[in-house]
Protein backbone atom coordinates (compact mmCIF):
# COMPACT_ATOMS: atom_id res chain seq x y z
CA UNK A 1 0.00 0.00 0.00
CA UNK A 2 1.62 3.33 -1.13
CA UNK A 3 2.00 5.88 1.60
CA UNK A 4 -0.49 8.37 0.74
CA UNK A 5 1.63 12.02 -0.67
CA UNK A 6 5.25 12.04 -1.80
CA UNK A 7 8.10 11.48 1.32
CA UNK A 8 10.00 14.13 0.38
CA UNK A 9 12.77 11.66 1.33
CA UNK A 10 12.30 9.65 -1.62
CA UNK A 11 14.02 10.49 -4.71
CA UNK A 12 12.27 11.40 -7.85
CA UNK A 13 13.47 8.16 -9.33
CA UNK A 14 10.93 6.18 -7.04
CA UNK A 15 8.82 8.86 -6.64
CA UNK A 16 8.16 8.05 -10.27
CA UNK A 17 7.76 4.95 -10.66
CA UNK A 18 5.16 4.53 -7.52
CA UNK A 19 3.04 7.18 -9.97
CA UNK A 20 3.48 5.07 -12.76
CA UNK A 21 2.34 2.12 -10.73
CA UNK A 22 -0.90 4.23 -9.74
CA UNK A 23 -1.54 5.31 -13.06
CA UNK A 24 -1.29 1.69 -14.50
CA UNK A 25 -3.47 0.76 -11.44
CA UNK A 26 -5.77 3.39 -12.48
CA UNK A 27 -5.81 2.89 -16.00
CA UNK A 28 -6.68 -0.98 -15.32
CA UNK A 29 -9.78 -0.29 -13.27
CA UNK A 30 -11.07 1.82 -15.58
CA UNK A 31 -10.62 -1.19 -18.21
CA UNK A 32 -12.55 -3.37 -16.08
CA UNK A 33 -15.12 -1.15 -15.08
CA UNK A 34 -16.09 0.17 -18.56
CA UNK A 35 -15.90 -3.47 -19.95
CA UNK A 36 -18.39 -4.87 -16.71
CA UNK A 37 -21.77 -4.11 -18.35
CA UNK A 38 -21.48 -2.82 -21.82
CA UNK A 39 -20.83 -6.17 -24.20
CA UNK A 40 -22.88 -9.55 -23.84
CA UNK A 41 -20.29 -11.99 -24.88
CA UNK A 42 -23.57 -14.90 -24.30
CA UNK A 43 -25.34 -11.98 -26.88
CA UNK A 44 -22.68 -12.45 -29.27
CA UNK A 45 -22.44 -15.78 -29.72
CA UNK A 46 -26.44 -16.18 -30.17
CA UNK A 47 -26.55 -13.39 -32.58
CA UNK A 48 -23.64 -15.49 -34.61
CA UNK A 49 -25.86 -18.97 -34.22
CA UNK A 50 -28.98 -16.83 -35.79
CA UNK A 51 -26.16 -15.50 -38.32
CA UNK A 52 -25.09 -19.14 -39.23
CA UNK A 53 -28.87 -20.47 -39.65
CA UNK A 54 -29.93 -17.08 -41.80
CA UNK A 55 -27.03 -17.63 -44.12
CA UNK A 56 -27.79 -21.89 -44.54
CA UNK A 57 -31.33 -20.46 -45.46
CA UNK A 58 -30.80 -17.82 -47.97
CA UNK A 59 -27.97 -19.78 -49.51
CA UNK A 60 -31.24 -20.85 -50.56
CA UNK A 61 -33.08 -17.87 -51.57
CA UNK A 62 -34.92 -17.84 -55.22
CA UNK A 63 -34.64 -13.92 -55.95
CA UNK A 64 -32.29 -11.11 -54.28
CA UNK A 65 -34.91 -9.58 -52.72
CA UNK A 66 -36.05 -13.00 -50.77
CA UNK A 67 -32.14 -13.29 -49.52
CA UNK A 68 -32.38 -9.82 -48.45
CA UNK A 69 -35.76 -10.11 -46.71
CA UNK A 70 -33.77 -13.37 -44.69
CA UNK A 71 -31.24 -10.92 -43.60
CA UNK A 72 -33.47 -8.13 -42.32
CA UNK A 73 -35.51 -10.80 -40.54
CA UNK A 74 -32.39 -11.98 -39.28
CA UNK A 75 -31.05 -8.52 -38.14
CA UNK A 76 -33.76 -7.81 -36.10
CA UNK A 77 -33.32 -11.16 -34.72
CA UNK A 78 -30.05 -10.48 -33.55
CA UNK A 79 -30.61 -6.87 -32.41
CA UNK A 80 -33.62 -8.72 -30.27
CA UNK A 81 -30.92 -11.35 -28.81
CA UNK A 82 -28.13 -8.63 -28.47
CA UNK A 83 -30.32 -6.43 -26.68
CA UNK A 84 -31.98 -8.73 -24.46
CA UNK A 85 -28.44 -10.11 -23.58
CA UNK A 86 -27.62 -6.62 -22.84
CA UNK A 87 -30.07 -6.44 -20.34
CA UNK A 88 -29.76 -9.68 -18.65
CA UNK A 89 -25.84 -9.06 -17.77
CA UNK A 90 -27.16 -5.13 -16.63
CA UNK A 91 -29.79 -6.74 -14.31
CA UNK A 92 -27.45 -9.18 -12.96
CA UNK A 93 -25.09 -6.75 -12.41
CA UNK A 94 -27.50 -4.37 -10.44
CA UNK A 95 -27.18 -1.38 -13.04
CA UNK A 96 -29.67 -0.05 -15.45
CA UNK A 97 -29.43 -0.65 -18.95
CA UNK A 98 -29.65 2.47 -20.04
CA UNK A 99 -26.55 3.92 -17.58
CA UNK A 100 -22.51 4.29 -17.68
CA UNK A 101 -21.02 1.83 -20.41
CA UNK A 102 -24.15 0.35 -21.50
CA UNK A 103 -25.58 3.58 -22.66
CA UNK A 104 -22.38 4.80 -24.00
CA UNK A 105 -22.21 1.43 -25.99
CA UNK A 106 -25.51 1.38 -27.62
CA UNK A 107 -25.58 5.56 -28.30
CA UNK A 108 -21.80 5.08 -30.03
CA UNK A 109 -23.56 1.93 -31.80
CA UNK A 110 -26.29 3.57 -33.56
CA UNK A 111 -25.35 6.21 -36.31
CA UNK A 112 -22.92 3.42 -38.08
CA UNK A 113 -25.82 1.13 -37.82
CA UNK A 114 -28.54 4.10 -39.04
CA UNK A 115 -26.25 4.65 -41.83
CA UNK A 116 -26.61 1.03 -43.22
CA UNK A 117 -29.99 0.92 -42.98
CA UNK A 118 -30.26 3.65 -45.06
CA UNK A 119 -27.73 2.81 -47.70
CA UNK A 120 -29.57 -0.58 -47.83
CA UNK A 121 -32.79 1.19 -48.80
CA UNK A 122 -31.06 2.95 -51.43
CA UNK A 123 -29.50 0.29 -52.81
CA UNK A 124 -31.87 -2.05 -52.68
CA UNK A 125 -33.98 0.53 -54.72
CA UNK A 126 -31.05 0.15 -57.30
CA UNK A 127 -30.82 -2.93 -57.23
CA UNK A 128 -27.26 -3.24 -55.92
CA UNK A 129 -27.74 -6.24 -53.93
CA UNK A 130 -24.15 -7.47 -54.14
CA UNK A 131 -23.03 -4.75 -52.30
CA UNK A 132 -25.02 -5.46 -49.51
CA UNK A 133 -22.42 -7.96 -47.66
CA UNK A 134 -19.58 -5.69 -47.91
CA UNK A 135 -21.74 -2.38 -46.73
CA UNK A 136 -23.09 -4.37 -43.88
CA UNK A 137 -19.81 -6.03 -42.53
CA UNK A 138 -17.72 -2.68 -42.94
CA UNK A 139 -20.65 -0.84 -40.96
CA UNK A 140 -20.95 -3.50 -38.73
CA UNK A 141 -17.18 -2.97 -37.79
CA UNK A 142 -17.34 1.00 -37.71
CA UNK A 143 -20.11 0.70 -35.33
CA UNK A 144 -18.57 -2.11 -32.73
CA UNK A 145 -14.87 0.06 -33.34
CA UNK A 146 -16.37 3.39 -31.92
CA UNK A 147 -18.95 2.09 -29.47
CA UNK A 148 -16.17 -0.62 -28.65
CA UNK A 149 -13.80 2.37 -27.95
CA UNK A 150 -13.92 2.36 -24.42
CA UNK A 151 -14.53 -1.61 -23.89
CA UNK A 152 -11.60 -4.01 -23.55
CA UNK A 153 -9.18 -4.22 -26.48
CA UNK A 154 -10.89 -7.43 -27.45
CA UNK A 155 -14.57 -5.90 -28.73
CA UNK A 156 -13.12 -3.01 -31.14
CA UNK A 157 -10.65 -5.70 -31.97
CA UNK A 158 -13.66 -7.78 -33.02
CA UNK A 159 -15.05 -4.78 -35.08
CA UNK A 160 -11.92 -4.16 -36.98
CA UNK A 161 -12.05 -7.72 -37.95
CA UNK A 162 -15.73 -6.78 -39.56
CA UNK A 163 -14.64 -3.76 -40.96
CA UNK A 164 -11.25 -6.25 -42.82
CA UNK A 165 -13.80 -8.56 -43.95
CA UNK A 166 -16.46 -5.93 -45.16
CA UNK A 167 -13.61 -4.53 -47.58
CA UNK A 168 -12.26 -8.09 -48.60
CA UNK A 169 -16.09 -8.74 -49.07
CA UNK A 170 -15.85 -5.74 -51.98
CA UNK A 171 -13.23 -7.33 -53.69
CA UNK A 172 -14.90 -10.35 -54.09
CA UNK A 173 -16.94 -12.44 -56.53
CA UNK A 174 -20.72 -11.44 -55.94
CA UNK A 175 -21.61 -14.79 -55.31
CA UNK A 176 -19.34 -15.07 -51.74
CA UNK A 177 -21.31 -12.44 -50.54
CA UNK A 178 -23.29 -14.89 -48.52
CA UNK A 179 -20.20 -16.72 -46.96
CA UNK A 180 -18.63 -13.53 -46.01
CA UNK A 181 -21.74 -12.79 -43.62
CA UNK A 182 -21.60 -16.27 -42.48
CA UNK A 183 -18.01 -15.41 -41.85
CA UNK A 184 -18.41 -12.08 -40.01
CA UNK A 185 -22.01 -12.18 -38.62
CA UNK A 186 -21.58 -15.75 -37.56
CA UNK A 187 -17.77 -16.73 -37.09
CA UNK A 188 -16.82 -13.45 -35.13
CA UNK A 189 -19.53 -12.94 -33.47
CA UNK A 190 -19.09 -16.77 -32.03
CA UNK A 191 -15.83 -16.58 -31.75
CA UNK A 192 -14.98 -13.16 -29.91
CA UNK A 193 -18.48 -13.92 -28.12
CA UNK A 194 -16.67 -16.71 -26.11
CA UNK A 195 -13.50 -14.71 -25.22
CA UNK A 196 -15.93 -11.84 -24.02
CA UNK A 197 -18.27 -13.93 -22.04
CA UNK A 198 -15.35 -15.81 -20.50
CA UNK A 199 -13.11 -12.82 -19.55
CA UNK A 200 -15.63 -9.85 -19.25
CA UNK A 201 -18.74 -11.22 -17.05
CA UNK A 202 -21.02 -12.71 -19.26
CA UNK B 1 17.87 -6.14 25.09
CA UNK B 2 15.70 -2.96 23.61
CA UNK B 3 16.52 -1.53 20.21
CA UNK B 4 17.88 1.52 21.27
CA UNK B 5 20.93 -0.13 22.70
CA UNK B 6 21.26 -2.31 19.71
CA UNK B 7 21.47 0.91 17.31
CA UNK B 8 23.98 1.87 19.30
CA UNK B 9 26.19 -0.79 19.52
CA UNK B 10 26.63 -0.40 15.87
CA UNK B 11 29.42 1.05 14.57
CA UNK B 12 29.06 4.17 12.25
CA UNK B 13 30.45 2.77 9.15
CA UNK B 14 27.94 -0.21 9.12
CA UNK B 15 25.10 2.27 9.70
CA UNK B 16 22.60 1.64 6.59
CA UNK B 17 23.26 5.11 4.48
CA UNK B 18 20.85 7.96 4.93
CA UNK B 19 18.56 9.06 1.95
CA UNK B 20 20.13 12.12 0.24
CA UNK B 21 17.56 15.12 1.36
CA UNK B 22 19.28 17.07 -1.56
CA UNK B 23 17.68 14.74 -3.70
CA UNK B 24 14.55 15.86 -2.21
CA UNK B 25 11.48 17.23 -4.95
CA UNK B 26 10.54 20.58 -3.61
CA UNK B 27 7.96 21.35 -5.32
CA UNK B 28 5.97 18.74 -5.85
CA UNK B 29 2.49 19.23 -3.44
CA UNK B 30 0.86 16.88 -1.61
CA UNK B 31 -1.22 14.19 -3.39
CA UNK B 32 -4.72 14.25 -2.31
CA UNK B 33 -4.97 11.74 0.26
CA UNK B 34 -8.59 11.27 0.10
CA UNK B 35 -8.00 9.48 -3.55
CA UNK B 36 -4.96 8.32 -2.87
CA UNK B 37 -6.03 5.47 -1.03
CA UNK B 38 -6.08 2.18 -3.00
CA UNK B 39 -9.99 1.10 -2.04
CA UNK B 40 -11.10 4.61 -2.79
CA UNK B 41 -8.58 5.58 -6.06
CA UNK B 42 -10.51 2.19 -7.46
CA UNK B 43 -13.61 3.43 -6.56
CA UNK B 44 -13.02 6.91 -8.33
CA UNK B 45 -11.26 5.51 -11.29
CA UNK B 46 -14.28 3.03 -11.83
CA UNK B 47 -16.75 5.88 -11.47
CA UNK B 48 -15.15 7.72 -13.42
CA UNK B 49 -15.41 5.42 -16.51
CA UNK B 50 -18.67 4.24 -15.40
CA UNK B 51 -21.59 7.13 -14.87
CA UNK B 52 -23.13 4.93 -12.22
CA UNK B 53 -22.30 2.37 -10.67
CA UNK B 54 -24.17 -0.08 -8.18
CA UNK B 55 -22.54 -1.05 -4.30
CA UNK B 56 -22.97 -4.81 -5.38
CA UNK B 57 -20.88 -3.74 -9.01
CA UNK B 58 -18.28 -2.24 -7.56
CA UNK B 59 -17.82 -5.03 -4.72
CA UNK B 60 -17.57 -7.11 -7.62
CA UNK B 61 -15.21 -5.14 -9.50
CA UNK B 62 -12.88 -4.38 -6.92
CA UNK B 63 -13.81 -7.64 -4.82
CA UNK B 64 -13.53 -6.58 -1.71
CA UNK B 65 -15.99 -7.03 1.52
CA UNK B 66 -18.96 -5.09 1.88
CA UNK B 67 -17.70 -3.77 5.11
CA UNK B 68 -14.60 -2.01 3.83
CA UNK B 69 -16.41 -0.59 0.32
CA UNK B 70 -18.93 1.11 2.61
CA UNK B 71 -15.88 2.49 4.89
CA UNK B 72 -14.04 3.86 1.89
CA UNK B 73 -17.18 5.26 -0.06
CA UNK B 74 -18.44 6.58 2.79
CA UNK B 75 -14.92 8.81 3.15
CA UNK B 76 -15.07 9.74 -0.20
CA UNK B 77 -18.86 10.86 0.03
CA UNK B 78 -17.84 12.76 3.08
CA UNK B 79 -15.79 14.68 0.99
CA UNK B 80 -18.05 15.19 -1.59
CA UNK B 81 -16.56 13.50 -4.55
CA UNK B 82 -19.13 10.98 -5.01
CA UNK B 83 -22.59 10.95 -4.36
CA UNK B 84 -25.46 7.88 -3.52
CA UNK B 85 -28.72 7.24 -3.97
CA UNK B 86 -30.57 4.86 -2.66
CA UNK B 87 -33.71 2.96 -4.27
CA UNK B 88 -35.31 -0.17 -5.27
CA UNK B 89 -34.75 -2.50 -8.39
CA UNK B 90 -38.30 -4.34 -8.09
CA UNK B 91 -38.41 -5.54 -4.39
CA UNK B 92 -33.89 -5.62 -3.98
CA UNK B 93 -33.01 -2.56 -2.65
CA UNK B 94 -29.84 -1.04 -4.59
CA UNK B 95 -27.61 1.62 -4.04
CA UNK B 96 -26.41 3.02 -6.51
CA UNK B 97 -22.93 5.41 -6.60
CA UNK B 98 -22.04 8.22 -9.31
CA UNK B 99 -19.09 10.43 -9.05
CA UNK B 100 -19.94 14.68 -8.25
CA UNK B 101 -18.23 17.20 -10.41
CA UNK B 102 -16.13 18.33 -7.66
CA UNK B 103 -14.81 14.55 -7.56
CA UNK B 104 -14.11 14.67 -11.42
CA UNK B 105 -12.37 17.61 -10.64
CA UNK B 106 -10.29 15.94 -7.99
CA UNK B 107 -9.54 12.92 -9.65
CA UNK B 108 -8.14 15.17 -12.68
CA UNK B 109 -5.56 17.22 -10.45
CA UNK B 110 -4.82 13.92 -8.95
CA UNK B 111 -3.74 12.07 -12.61
CA UNK B 112 -2.24 15.45 -13.22
CA UNK B 113 -0.47 14.96 -10.52
CA UNK B 114 0.90 11.58 -10.87
CA UNK B 115 1.71 12.37 -14.67
CA UNK B 116 3.97 15.83 -13.06
CA UNK B 117 5.68 12.95 -10.65
CA UNK B 118 6.41 10.70 -13.51
CA UNK B 119 7.91 13.86 -15.66
CA UNK B 120 9.76 14.74 -12.71
CA UNK B 121 11.66 11.58 -12.38
CA UNK B 122 12.73 12.24 -16.05
CA UNK B 123 10.79 9.26 -17.49
CA UNK B 124 8.71 9.14 -20.37
CA UNK B 125 4.89 9.13 -18.95
CA UNK B 126 4.39 5.63 -20.51
CA UNK B 127 2.04 3.47 -18.37
CA UNK B 128 1.39 0.54 -20.37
Amino acid sequence: MPRPGPDPRIAPEALGDRAADNLRFIRDTMERASSFTAVPGWGGVGMGASALAAAAVSAFARTPSEWLGIWLVEAFLAVAIGVRAMSVKAARAGVPLFAGAARRFLLTLSPPLFAGAVLTAALERSGRYELLPGLWLLLYGTAIVTGGAFAPRVVPVMGIGFMLLGAIAFASPPSWGTAFLAAGFGALHIGFGFVIARRHGG
Amino acid sequence: MTVSNARSRVPKSQEPPRPDRRKAPTAIPELDRVIHERVRLAIVSALAANEVLSFHELKQLLATTDGNLSVHARKLEEAGYIALRKGFAGRVPRTEYRLTPEGRKAFQRYLDHLEALVRASGRAVRVR
